[in-house]
Order: C-alpha cells, then sequence, then structure tokens
C-alpha cells in the first residue's frame, strides 16, 4: 500500500496529533519565555503529516541513509519540529520544556549534532533550499529514493539565494526535491507584503522550472493529497501552503506580534483551552 | 619546476580521483584550479552550480550531510565573503566534511585588481570554530596537501596562489603533517622568519643574502595556519628572540595576527608583520604589488635589521 493512501481514520488520527503538537509548541515556547509561536503553528499540519505519515523514516535509527530528508529552512519555528521529533519518538518529550535552556538540545535553531532526527542545522534564513538541493543530488549520485523536503516561510523566500537554489533544483532535474512554502502571509514587522511584495509567488516558483501545488495548509486531506501529488512530479515541486500565522490559537492568529513573543501564564491556559476545543478545522 | 599551487592542487585532486571514489566536486563558473575539467573525466562526481557562490556552499553543506566529501572552489573572496555566512553556519557549525578551496589569493589577481584580490580571507575562515586553514608555499606541498585533504574529515580551508611558483620542496623528500610547522633553513639564532605560502621564496632569499651579511635566520614553513603550531612558535621566540612573519594577506588578522596570539601570551618577542599594507589591491604587476607594501626581498632584508636591532634594545 503507498504510503500516501490515507483513510478517514488516518486523517483523524493525525488531526489528533496535529492538536497535541500545538499544545507542545505553546507550552514549551511559555517554559522557555522566548521562541517562534506564530510560525510553529502554521506548520503544523504539514509537519504532522510528513513525520507521522509520509516520511520514511525510523526513530530508532535517526541517521539510517535511505531515510526521507526534512529540512526546516525556516529553523525559528523549530518548536513544530522538536514538538514532531518527541512525539514521534526520537527522543522523550519532556526535553520540550528545556527548549532555549543552557546546555539544552533543543537550540533556539536546531543543531543537528545536539538534536536525534534533525537532518540539518539550520535557521539562517534563505539558507534551506540548496542545503536540500545537495541532499536531493547525493540521492541521484547514490541511486537512493528518498525524498528531500524542505521547508521555507514566505517572508523567507524574499532572500536571493532562494532563487539560486531553485534555478539549480531545476537545472540538475531534481524531482526527488520538494519545497513548501509556509504562506501565512506575516513577517516580523507585518505583513509581507507590505514588507516586500512577494505575490504572484507561484509564477515564480514555475518560472524557475517548478511545478506548483497550491493548498489549504490547515487541511489534512489536501495536505496528504499535496504530498502524494508530489511525489508523483516529473519536475521539482513547490507545495505553497495557504496558512494562518498562530492558526488555532485566536489572540495570536494573524497577528505579527506573535512572531517571536511567548505567552504568559494566563495566556498559555487560554490557548491550551481554544487547541483542546478546536479539534478539526 | 615552477606550477601555481592553484594548478598542482586541483590537478592532483583529479589524478587523486581516478583511484579514490569517495569524494565529489562542487563548481561555480569560474578558471580556478583546473577542477572546472573534473566533470569532464568525472561526470557522476561533479556538480555544476553556475555563478551563484552561496547556493555553492550550501549545496555542498547538503550533499556533505549526506555523508559525502565534498570539495568545493571558487576564488577565494567569494568563498570568504560572498559566501561567508554559508561557510560558517552550514559547513563549519554542523562541522561538515567540506573543503573550501579559494584561489587567487593576495596580491597575485594579475589585471584584475581590488575586487578580485583576497586580502582577508585567513582573517575570515581562521574566526570560525572548527575551520582548519592550510596554504602550500609551492607545487610539491600543494600536491601533498592534496592527498591528505582528501582523507581529512571536517571544514577545512585551502588558500591557493594564482601564478607559477619555483618549487622549493623535493617531491622525494617533502612530507606534510597537519599542524606541524617545517624548518626550511636555519642559518642562526638571530631571528626567526615564520612564513606560510608561496612568499617562503622571498624569505629564504631574504635569509640566504642576510647570513652572508652576518645575520642568521631561523625560516618556518607554517603551512598550517589553524590549528597553529604553538609549540615551535614558542621555541623559536625563547631560541631566536624576535619573529617576523611573511604572508601574502592583509595584516590583520591573517598568520601575523595568529603568531602573535602565541607570542605575546607566551614568551613576549619583538615581532615584525609583513604582509599587505592597510589598504585594497590594485590591478598590475605582483612583484611591483610587493615591492610596494614592503613584501619583496630587499624590504623584507631591511626590515628583519630593523627588527634585530630592536631585539637587542
Amino acid at each position: 500500500m503507498s504510503k500516501f493512501h490515507f483513510t478517514q481514520t488516518d486523517v483523524q488520527r493525525l488531526e489528533e496529533q496535529a492538536q497535541q503538537l500545538r499544545q507542545d509548541i505553546v507550552s514549551m515556547i511559555h517554559a522557555a519565555k522566548a521562541g517562534h509561536p506564530g510560525g510553529s503553528l502554521s506548520a503544523v499540519e504539514m509537519v504532522t503529516a510528513l513525520y507521522f505519515h509520509v516520511m520514511n523514516i525510523d526513530p530508532e535509527n535517526p541517521d539510517w541513509t535511505d531515510r526521507d530528508r526534512f529540512v526546516l529552512s525556516k529553523g525559528h519555528a523549530c518548536p513544530v519540529l522538536y514538538a514532531a521529533l518527541a512525539r514521534r519518538g526520537y527522543f522523550d518529550p519532556a526535553i520540550l520544556n528545556t527548549l532555549r535552556q543552557y546546555r539544552s538540545i533543543l537550540q533556539g535553531h536546531p543543531d543537528m549534532n545536539k538534536v536525534p532526527g534533525v537532518d540539518i542545522s539550520a535557521g539562517s534564513l534563505g539558507n534551506g533550499l540548496s542545503v536540500g538541493v545537495g541532499m536531493a543530488l547525493s540521492a541521484k549520485l547514490h541511486n537512493q529514493n528518498y525524498t528531500t523536503y524542505v521547508m521555507l516561510g514566505d517572508g523567507e523566500i524574499q532572500e536571493g539565494m532562494v532563487w539560486e537554489a531553485a534555478m539549480a533544483a531545476n537545472h540538475h532535474d531534481l524531482k526527488n526535491l520538494v519545497a513548501i512554502v509556509d504562506c501565512n502571509g506575516v513577517q516580523i514587522n507585518g505583513w509581507t507584503n507590505d514588507v516586500m511584495t512577494l505575490e504572484p509567488i507561484a509564477d515564480k516558483w514555475r518560472a524557475f522550472g517548478w511545478t506548483v501545488v497550491e493548498v489549504n495548509g490547515h487541511n489534512m486531506r489536501d495536505v496528504l493529497t499535496a504530498l502524494h501529488t508530489a511525489k508523483t512530479m516529473r519536475k521539482p515541486t513547490t507545495i505553497l501552503m495557504r496558512t494562518v500565522k498562530g492558526k488555532g490559537v485566536s489572540f495570536m492568529e494573524d497577528e505579527s506580534k506573535w512572531h517571536g513573543a511567548a505567552p504568559s501564564d494566563e495566556e498559555l491556559i487560554k490557548a491550551i483551552s481554544e487547541i483542546n476545543m478546536g479539534g478539526v478545522l | 619546476m615552477a606550477v601555481a599551487t592553484r594548478m598542482a592542487f586541483g590537478h592532483e585532486l583529479i589524478e587523486i580521483a581516478k583511484t579514490r571514489e569517495d569524494f565529489v566536486v562542487c563548481n561555480a563558473d569560474t578558471k580556478t584550479c583546473g577542477l572546472e575539467k573534473f566533470g569532464q573525466y568525472f561526470p557522476q562526481r561533479e556538480f555544476s552550480f553556475g555563478i551563484a557562490e552561496q547556493n555553492l556552499v550550501g549545496g555542498a553543506a547538503g550533499l556533505a550531510a549526506c555523508g559525502n566529501k565534498v570539495f568545493l572552489a571558487t576564488f577565494a573572496v567569494f568563498a570568504s565573503m560572498r559566501a561567508c555566512e554559508q561557510v560558517r553556519n552550514f559547513v563549519c557549525y554542523p562541522n561538515l566534511n567540506v573543503t573550501v578551496i579559494g584561489t587567487h589569493v593576495g596580491l597575485q589577481v594579475g589585471g584584475d585588481g581590488a575586487t578580485h584580490a583576497a586580502i582577508e580571507d585567513v582573517a575570515i575562515m581562521r574566526s570560525f570554530p572548527n575551520m582548519t586553514v592550510i596554504q602550500p608555499a609551492d607545487a610539491v606541498a600543494a600536491r601533498a596537501i592534496a592527498h591528505s585533504a582528501v582523507d581529512f574529515k571536517g571544514p577545512l580551508y585551502v588558500r591557493l596562489h594564482r601564478n607559477p611558483v619555483t618549487d622549493i620542496y623535493d617531491p622525494e623528500t617533502y612530507k606534510f603533517e597537519w599542524g606541524k610547522a617545517n624548518t626550511v633553513v636555519d642559518h642562526g639564532s638571530d631571528m626567526t622568519m615564520i612564513v606560510s605560502g608561496i612568499l617562503l621564496k622571498k624569505a629564504l632569499d631574504a635569509a640566504a643574502i642576510l647570513k652572508e651579511q652576518g645575520v642568521g635566520v631561523q625560516v618556518l614553513d607554517m603551512s598550517t595556519i589553524k590549528p597553529l603550531d604553538n609549540e615551535v612558535i614558542i621555541k623559536a621566540a625563547l631560541e631566536t628572540g624576535a619573529i617576523m612573519t611573511i604572508e601574502d594577506h592583509i595584516i590583520f588578522g591573517g598568520l601575523g595576527s595568529a603568531v602573535s596570539e602565541v607570542v605575546v601570551q607566551n614568551c613576549p618577542v619583538p615581532m615584525e608583520i609583513v604582509g599587505i599594507q592597510d589598504r585594497f589591491g590594485e590591478s598590475g604587476d605582483s612583484e611591483l604589488l610587493y615591492k610596494d607594501h614592503g613584501m619583496d626581498v630587499d624590504s623584507i632584508i631591511e626590515k628583519a635589521k630593523v627588527l634585530v636591532v630592536r631585539k637587542k634594545g
């Protein structure tokens, strides 16, 4: 059975898992008193779909050479990755509350030499797709079948290096590379299109030779279907997922101030309560 | 023989690749060290990144993160500055097995002038944790370093010159050893010259003339700039009481600074730092430029004499 086949039971399981990750995200950022909830919450469904259904990985063997790769180019959203890795069994979820603390394995941006399951240290914006190009080239070189997924922020694609990598992926015919752009429309100082116009995003990627799939990034069925489509394409694929920054916590949604801020004790209680009630979105 | 260190290194790597399949090459679109021909011989193991050095380094990091040994080559100005952050954050920080080959260093870029002359690259590269920095003095050393680099694990910066340089070493007897300075001549204990790179020839010429004039100089080839051979530096300071560093690099942050850091903390003695002065490179014959910056044989001799006087107080 294809990894991409999914049932209603799968969707329900994944949606429940997504709510668990949301709780972990706000809890660990609250404990750390710092971090980036907005862009972590917007990426939850995609990261859940990848780590709990789609990606060919083995938490018992994080360095398995044939595993699918994931590059969190928007590394500041590491709470969502850390939560997924912990809940998937790479490390004890109790460690999540050490985020950003002295001597914690959970640095403010992911460190591949500290966290089992992190495929590349990242976080400085604009770089991850280039790393993904290298990983996809390596798969071709060694005749490996793994897929490399790179998640970028929409604000991040203002970095010119992203387009160097986009050009190279097409040149090297990297159909084993999937870029996922978390289009939550907000960056640290406001709406992305006020800071630096991004649209037409899809046309930009198409002009660089990529197949573009647009999807509602909070609909688990759509996300799973988009990942399946990406896997079958004969060109590198970009999934433009339309999302809401801070999704699932009403007071964080679409608010640039929650790009990088920690909830207070009261805000945490409210956030957890909303996430618990949120259920299927 | 007179072969440029860049061409010796690149050609040797191609030779090594005929029997070793365990490394790949990432190229930008420049004529660097002959490695731009790697793909003609080994098309599967060469990756072209075009005129895009940031992506070059990021892509090399991705290949290395999947277990490949990667060599990437471009002009040193672009490796150290255009792709500076990628070298720091995606090669050095994750401690990946990438060798960055930087060519056309110092004042030897010929007519290209200041924009293409890497005069700050050692200062930049040696400031990164996990980075090893290496610079051969001639083609013999460059070939030996190519062999050692293939087996090296971790971030490595290899600094290579553009122009042919007279061989100093005998390939039959030269042995490269990581982190170890090589005593090339020992004419006495009046002072020590510590050199890295192709200016070693000028230092040796100066030392020979100084010997005739009654000044005994010991000349060390510091091909590994980081990690530095602290032991030999301290020994030289104690035994000769004066140290001159000579490098084709700006006088800030390079070999001179590195040696000074060891000397002042262990055994302060008078020092003279010979290198590029506080101004950008320019077009022109490199020998004229070396003279202009006080890096030619005559200038080295004059500065050495002044240093010995300073030592005597």
